[in-house]
């Protein structure tokens, strides 16, 4: 079972949702995101998202967009990132690290070279937002081969026809994208996304998270209700770029410990 | 398979195209995939889009003989195809009012696009107007400031112009923008693509759009010249004018075809916007294709003096047809095309984009490689009122 398995299956023993912080590897420097993945960890992440920096990040909203261009003002590439998740890695064996970017910083490295690198970096999933199951013939198999859990997504808009076909590319999790529009979008129907998981479930054993939309404890909770994990990205993005450089690692700290809290309450 | 049954199924052009975007627009890229295919093979559908093309558009656009221009280069006959005739100035409304009919049909009332220069924008504008749709147009904050007269006539005609402040400022991050509002607002919203790019069925639907361009200059030919050129010439920034072209004539094996790109300052100087001939396939907006980027995959700025060209990638089956050797593609720098420009102005009267100068340039080239009873024809793809700003300025006077 990968890392990822492992993690959703001791969280169910315990009767417990996973939280999955994401934040933009490079942001706001180079030498933060290790520290700030192992503060996550402190704070109480079950998995961490690191956001590959992308010159045209097309799904994210503003506050994504903004951390990609700091981190590419940084010259943040893909094996940047990778070195950072195998320093990561130095301290931490058991936290699973998801790397979440677009499709051409990963073909323009390869995939099998990627995919070889990246598991040699200990990372354990990879979602890249722009290759649907359609297209990932020869992706999804080569990420699958080498240990990596290919994540995809699934939208209000996905059709009931189409679950099937992302769940059998799929590894590890689902990730349930809330609502229609980019990150950092606001206003989450939680019965609509109730209804949308029931849905998901019937073609899909794969535990299912939720992202988009959750920016504090209370809507962290409604979600965990629902969800096997609740993603938070945009608002721990803004307030790593909000804060004082000295301050980022306790301010972001400060933060997952309250989303954590807003997890747990559901399970009570 | 024929080179001219491509895309495949799923819009692939060999080992390019196809639909690389996020969970949340692939229903939308479906309807519209299903809707198009059952658009095309209405008899009704068509002949609306050709009563459009011909009272509204004021097709067929001519093609014109420049014969002062020919002697001038000294060599092959020189024929344009003036596309720059079309209502709005340019090639673009071919395509705008296939979209905005394949809108109405699907119910939708909002349609947005993205525009570089502008001339994709106003031609949106245009059919919004035309059928009574709300209109959000995205330009880079960059391109704003560079285009103002079309900022203006996009909003005479009832758009609303967002401009873009991510990234580059430029056609490339109105893209971006453009797609994220779609992702936002995909129920009720319909995105009028500007080029042969972006996701499928975008870059099979806007060619097909387009093929009026080739299908008529093939008729037109061989009524004027009694034969076919030997070379067709057009420039390539997405290439919607250029695959319009090309395609009706990829029938004709003994027709050469040459895309032009935006050589800038120069391949050598890295500062262009010639991914056919300086590039690497990748992926970016929705597609496969050869594109502009560095060693991290990182998209990189392009250069040239003429916006419509200005972009790091370009429509897919372009990038099929320079790997199987089926068109050629070329780089033509600032200098050349603007010298073509004044070309043009001075012995034909015509005042062309500077776009479509770059292929004109491309001709001045080539004509005097060739036998006097040769033709070279040059897809005119718009008109350069709009440029007269930008040159103007490079030519250091002030309007």
């Amino acid at each position: 079972m990968s890392r990822i398995g492992q993690t959703f299956a001791a969280l169910k023993a315990q009767n417990k949702k996973a939280l999955i912080p994401f934040i933009t590897a490079g942001d706001p420097g180079r030498g933060m995101t290790v520290p700030l993945m192992h503060a996550l960890v402190e704070a109480g992440a079950d998995i961490i998202e690191l956001g590959v920096p992308f010159s045209d990040p097309m799904a994210d909203g503003p506050v994504i967009q903004r951390a990609s261009e700091r981190a590419l003002a940084n010259k943040i590439g893909l094996k940047d990132v990778l070195a950072m998740t195998a320093e990561f890695r130095k301290i931490n064996t058991t936290t699973p690290v998801v790397l979440m970017g677009y499709a051409n910083p990963v073909e323009r490295m390869g995939y099998a070279v990627f995919a070889e690198a990246a598991k040699a970096a200990g990372v354990d999933g990879v979602l890249t937002v722009d290759i649907p199951p359609e297209e990932s013939v020869g992706v999804a198999d080569v990420f699958k081969a080498a240990g990596l859990d290919p994540i995809f997504l699934l939208s209000p808009t996905t059709p009931e026809s189409r679950v099937e076909l992302v769940a059998a590319a799929a590894g590890g999790f689902i990730y349930y994208v809330s609502l229609k529009g980019v990150t950092g979008s606001a206003n989450l129907d939680m019965d609509e996304v109730a209804q949308k998981i029931a849905t998901i479930r019937r073609h899909c054993t794969l535990p299912v998270g939720v992202g988009f939309g959750i920016r504090d404890a209370a809507t962290a909770e409604a979600v965990a209700r629902i969800a096997d994990a609740v993603v938070v990205g945009s608002r721990i993005v803004n307030e790593i770029e909000t804060s004082p450089e000295s301050e980022v690692v306790s301010r972001v700290k400060t933060l997952v410990q309250d989303l954590r809290r807003g997890v747990d309450a559901a399970s009570k | 398979m024929k080179l001219t049954d491509f895309p495949d199924s799923h819009g692939h052009f060999g080992p390019y195209g196809g639909v690389f975007v996020a969970e949340t627009l692939m229903a939308a890229l479906d309807e519209l995939r299903v809707e198009y295919e059952k658009a095309r093979n209405d008899p009704a559908f068509i002949a609306e889009f050709e009563y459009e093309l011909k009272h509204y558009v004021g097709r067929p656009s001519p093609v014109y003989h420049a014969k002062r221009l020919s002697e001038q280069y000294g060599g092959a006959q020189i024929y344009l195809k003036r596309e720059d005739l079309n209502h709005t100035g340019a090639h673009k409304i071919n395509n705008t009012i296939g979209q905005a009919l394949l809108a109405r049909r699907m119910g939708k009332k909002r349609v947005i696009a993205e525009t570089g220069a502008g001339q994709h924008g106003v031609a949106s504008a245009t059919v919004a107007a035309r059928y009574g749709m709300e209109c959000v147009v995205y330009m880079g904050a960059e391109d704003v400031a560079r285009q103002s007269p079309n900022v203006y006539r996009m909003k005479l005609l009832g758009a609303t112009v967002v401009p873009v402040s991510s990234g580059s400022k430029t056609l490339k991050d109105a893209l971006n923008e453009a797609m994220r509002d779609w992702v936002t607002n995909v129920e009720s919203t319909f995105y009028i693509l500007g080029t042969a790019a972006g996701p499928h069925p975008y870059p099979m639907l806007v060619r097909d759009f387009q093929c009026v361009i080739g299908r008529e200059a093939i008729v037109q030919m061989q009524e004027q010249a009694n034969r076919q050129p030997d070379c067709v010439v057009a420039c390539v920034g997405g290439g919607s004018n250029a695959i319009g072209i090309f395609y009706p004539y990829l029938a004709h094996p003994g027709v050469k075809l040459i895309g032009v790109e935006a050589g800038g300052s120069g391949i050598a100087s890295g500062k262009h916007a010639a991914p056919l001939s300086a590039g690497s396939p990748g992926i970016l907006h929705g597609f496969r294709s050869y594109l502009m980027q560095d060693e991290n995959g990182q998209i990189i700025e392009t250069h040239s003096v003429s916006a419509g060209l200005d972009y790091p990638g370009v429509g897919p089956e372009h990038s099929w047809l320079k790997d199987e050797h089926k068109a050629e593609y070329v780089a033509i720098n600032d200098d050349e095309a603007m010298a073509a420009f004044h070309d043009l102005c001075k012995y034909e009267g015509i005042i062309p984009a500077l776009e479509s100068s770059h292929a004109v340039a491309q001709a001045k080239k080539l004509a005097p490689t060739m036998k006097k009873d040769q033709i070279i024809l040059v897809n005119l793809s718009g008109r350069g009122d709009k440029d007269i700003n930008t040159v103007a300025k490079l030519s250091g006077i002030t309007l």
